[in-house]
C-alpha cells in the first residue's frame, strides 16, 4: 500500500509516516497542497492520501476537492487528519470527498483502524491490546 | 516493580474471590499500571503501597476501586469490525424476520465496558433497520465496573477514543461536541441501558436475547467459571439466538450441546437442537 501524507508541519509528517512504515505502507510526503498536487499531477496515484486541515494557501477541505476531480484518483481513499474536530466540520470534509477523519491527537492503533474501515488494511489486524505507540 | 510477590499473590487471591477473575502471573506490569492512579489519588507512593493497604485492613470502597481498575479494558468501536459487518448482513435480518410478529429485539453487550460495542450497534441499527423504529429493542450493557458504566451512560468519549475506530460519517450524524468530548445523541442514548452485573455472580433480571456479545472477557475466568458463564449465556438466548465471543475463544472443550455457524468469517455459537 501506497499513502500519501499531506501537512505542512514536518514533525506530523514525521509522526504519521512513521506509523505507517511500521506496518508495511510505502510513504510519501507533501508539505502542502500545491505540492500534494504536483506530485499525483506527476504520475502518482497513493492508495490513501492523510490530509491536513489547516495548511498555508490552499486548506485541506479546497485539496480534498481538488484531488475529487481527478478521475485516476478514482480509487484513492482521503484521510482528514486534524485537530478540528466538531462534526460538523467532519461532515464538511466528507461532503468535500474525504472518506475518513482522525482527529489530533492520535494513537497509532486509531490510524490502523481507520484504514481498516477504508478498506486498505486487512481485517483482523485487532491492535487495540498493543503498546499505544503513536503521538499525542 | 513495587508489588512484591506476596503482594502480587494476595492481589490474584483478592480478585479470584472478588469477582472470579484470574489474574496471571505475568501480569506484574498490568497491577503497576492500574493500581499507580489510586496511589497518586490516595498520596501513597506505590501501586505496591495501595496492595498493602487493602491486606492491612477492610476498606470496601479501595476493594471496590481496585476491582474497577483491575478489570477496567480498553475498548474500541465496531472492534474487529468483521463480526459488526455479519451482524449487520445477516444475523440481524434473519432475527428481523423470525421476531416480525413479536415486533421485539433483545441484544446484549455482556463486558460493556465504557460503552463502545453497545453503541455501535445502536448506531448500526439506527442507520441499517428504520424498520425497528415501531419496535420494542431492548438494548442492554452490563458490566462489573461502576465507574465505566457511568461513562457508557453518559455517552461522553475523547477525541482519543472517538478515533478508535468509529466511521467519520456516524460521528457527524449521531454526536456533538461539548469541549473535549463526544456526546452521542440523546435519542441513541435514549435506547440503551447499562447495568452492573458480575458474570461470575448471579444473572438477575436480564430478559432473553437474540444475539449475546461476550466478548474477551472469558479470558479473565478459570475454567469452571468459564464453563458455568458460557452455559448461562446460551441458557439466555431466544430460539435461534446466537452467542459472539472473542476473535480467539471458543466455548468447545467446555460444553457440550453447542453448534457453530460461520456467517462472513464470524463464528457465531447457539445451542444445539436435540
Amino acid at each position: 500500500m501506497h499513502a500519501l501524507v499531506v501537512d505542512d508541519s514536518r514533525s506530523m509528517r514525521s509522526i504519521l509516516g512513521r506509523i505507517l512504515k511500521s506496518i508495511g505502507v510505502e510513504v510519501d510526503e507533501a508539505a502542502d497542497g500545491a505540492d500534494a498536487l504536483a506530485q499525483v499531477d506527476a504520475g502518482m496515484v497513493p492508495d490513501v492520501a492523510l490530509v491536513d486541515w489547516h495548511m498555508p494557501a490552499m486548506n485541506g477541505v479546497e485539496l480534498v476537492a481538488e484531488l475529487r476531480q481527478r478521475p485516476e484518483l478514482e480509487h484513492m481513499s482521503i484521510m482528514m487528519v486534524t485537530t478540528e474536530g466538531e462534526p460538523e466540520q467532519i461532515g464538511v470534509a466528507l461532503e468535500a470527498g474525504a472518506n475518513e477523519y482522525l482527529i489530533k491527537p492520535f494513537t497509532a492503533d486509531a490510524v490502523v483502524q481507520k484504514l481498516t474501515l477504508l478498506g486498505k488494511w486487512p481485517l483482523g489486524h485487532d491492535t487495540t491490546d498493543q503498546p499505544k505507540a503513536g503521538a499525542q | 516493580m513495587s508489588v512484591d510477590v506476596l503482594d502480587f499473590q494476595f492481589l490474584q487471591s483478592f480478585l479470584r474471590q472478588r469477582c472470579a477473575i484470574v489474574l496471571g502471573d505475568d501480569k506484574h506490569y498490568l497491577v503497576e499500571a492500574r493500581l499507580s492512579p489510586i496511589a497518586r489519588d490516595l498520596g501513597l507512593d506505590t501501586a505496591g503501597e495501595v496492595v498493602r493497604t487493602l491486606r492491612a485492613r477492610k476498606d470496601v470502597g479501595l476493594e471496590d476501586r481496585v476491582v474497577e481498575a483491575m478489570t477496567t479494558n480498553e475498548t474500541s468501536w465496531f472492534r474487529d469490525l468483521q463480526p459488526f459487518e455479519a451482524i449487520r448482513a445477516e444475523v440481524i435480518p434473519e432475527i428481523l424476520d423470525r421476531n416480525r410478529p413479536a415486533r421485539h429485539l433483545a441484544v446484549w453487550s455482556a463486558a460493556a465496558s465504557t460503552g463502545q460495542e453497545l453503541y455501535s450497534l445502536a448506531l448500526m441499527l439506527d442507520q441499517h433497520f428504520p424498520e425497528l423504529a415501531g419496535w420494542r429493542v431492548e438494548l442492554v450493557g452490563t458490566d462489573l465496573n461502576s465507574a465505566v458504566l457511568e461513562k457508557a451512560r453518559a455517552g461522553r468519549f475523547s477525541g482519543l477514543e472517538i478515533n478508535r475506530g468509529l466511521p467519520a460519517a456516524l460521528i457527524a450524524r449521531y454526536f456533538t461536541r461539548e469541549g473535549a468530548h463526544f456526546v452521542v445523541s440523546p435519542e441513541i442514548r435514549s435506547r440503551v441501558r447499562f447495568e452492573k452485573m458480575n458474570l461470575a455472580g448471579p444473572w438477575v433480571g436480564l430478559p432473553k436475547f437474540d444475539l449475546v456479545l461476550l466478548r474477551n472477557v472469558l479470558i479473565y475466568f478459570d475454567a469452571e467459571d468459564k464453563r458455568r458463564i458460557l452455559e448461562k449465556a446460551l441458557a439466555q438466548l431466544n430460539p435461534g439466538g446466537y452467542l459472539l465471543l472473542g476473535a480467539a475463544e471458543s466455548p468447545y472443550g467446555l460444553l457440550r450441546g453447542v453448534t457453530s455457524v460461520s456467517i462472513l468469517g464470524t463464528t457465531f455459537y447457539r445451542t444445539e437442537v436435540a
